[in-house]
């Protein structure tokens, strides 16, 4: 595939990641004008953060007028999933990617935009990455400065419909591999099970969801991973695709 | 220290900080890993993150828990049976729309 092929190929993908975006972001606009942003101040911060769980709590941080150091380190723990995310992605590169390349995906990933670049065939295209986020990324930073415009305008009912976009993405990346892999299967049972089960049993529901998804990551990858690990062979083969 | 820029300095540190978190691994990690633990590890790893983070989560996002249960099986059959991102996710959200027509 051509590299402009790919940067089109992204902007497609973004679409429907920027639309699911828009609610979310739509209500962290809501939290951002408890903190004293301005639209355009909103739009900027959240073109440049683009985590929907770092940039609740740092709105919610800044409106509670907590410390710089808190700051520093809730957004370290309520993204520190992107560190194992993207510790994936390094093995989705060529090897004659330019660091710069590197360190730009790097930034661009958000839960959805890693989603999708993983699932990419073989090799990673950086330009599919960046064709995703030129699209998707304006569209969160406009939810938030709508949200923080418009407030709780858009009728409730809208916004719960709209509010499902993301997993409804989240599920078109998952289950097509897990139809064709037990072990990816294995994964995302265990993921729902032990989700919900740390949701609901006292003291681990105590657990923020950021953190939770961490411990449980780690967790279910390990043992599954040891269970039934890769076949480094199959890995060759996509390398030769 | 005058508000607005103490806001500066909170939206400097957010932005900062979760970037910074994005590329670490890409400065420490150039070359193809070996170890097949690691590769295993990593190859399951976004999986299991998404699949943690869909559930419960979609039965909290919306009005009524059993309509995002509803947009979960309908947005898995939906998947399972090979249609892409934007139409799963406009299937869920239309389930939800639906759903709390006759829930809420």
């Amino acid at each position: 595939m051509k590299d402009n092929s790919a940067f089109l190929k992204g902007m497609r993908d973004g679409l429907p990641i920027g639309l699911g975006y828009f609610a979310v972001s739509f209500s962290l606009g809501i939290i951002a004008k408890k903190g004293g942003l301005s639209p355009l101040l909103g739009f900027f911060s959240s073109l440049f953060t683009r985590a929907s769980a770092g940039e609740y709590a740092g709105y919610s941080l800044i409106a509670a007028g907590a410390s710089f150091w808190e700051m520093f380190i809730i957004s370290v723990i309520t993204n520190a999933r992107y560190l194992l995310m993207n510790c994936a992605l390094t093995q989705k590169f060529e090897e004659s990617t330019k660091m710069i390349k590197r360190l730009l995906v790097g930034m661009c990933c958000t839960d959805e935009i890693f989603g999708i670049s993983i699932a990419w065939p073989g090799k990673l295209k950086p330009k599919y990455t960046f064709g995703a986020t030129v699209v998707a990324g304006p569209m969160w930073a406009l939810g938030t400065a709508l949200g923080i415009i418009a407030g709780s305008a858009l009728p409730l009912r809208y916004v719960s419909a709209l509010s499902v976009a993301l997993y409804g993405m989240f599920l078109a990346i998952i289950i097509p591999p897990a139809k064709k892999d037990k072990a990816v299967t294995a994964c995302v049972i265990a993921g729902f099970l032990f989700s919900y089960l740390f949701s609901v049993t006292p003291l681990l529901k105590e657990i923020s969801s950021g953190t939770r998804t961490i411990i449980l990551t780690i967790a279910i990858s390990t043992v599954i991973s040891l269970i039934k690990p890769v076949k480094v062979k199959e890995e060759e083969v996509a390398k030769n695709e | 220290m005058s508000d607005s820029l103490k806001l500066f300095i909170y939206l400097a540190i957010m932005i900062l900080t979760t970037n910074g978190v994005r590329v670490l691994p890409l400065t420490l990690i150039r070359k193809p890993i070996k170890n097949r633990f690691i590769q295993s590890f990593l190859y399951y790893v976004p999986y299991v993150t998404l699949a943690v983070m869909t559930f419960p989560a979609i039965m909290e996002a919306t009005q009524s828990p059993i309509a995002g249960l509803i947009a979960l099986v309908a947005g898995v059959l939906a998947a399972f049976f090979g249609l892409g991102l934007l139409p799963v996710s406009i299937i869920c959200c239309l389930v939800v729309f639906i759903c709390e027509t006759f829930l809420v």
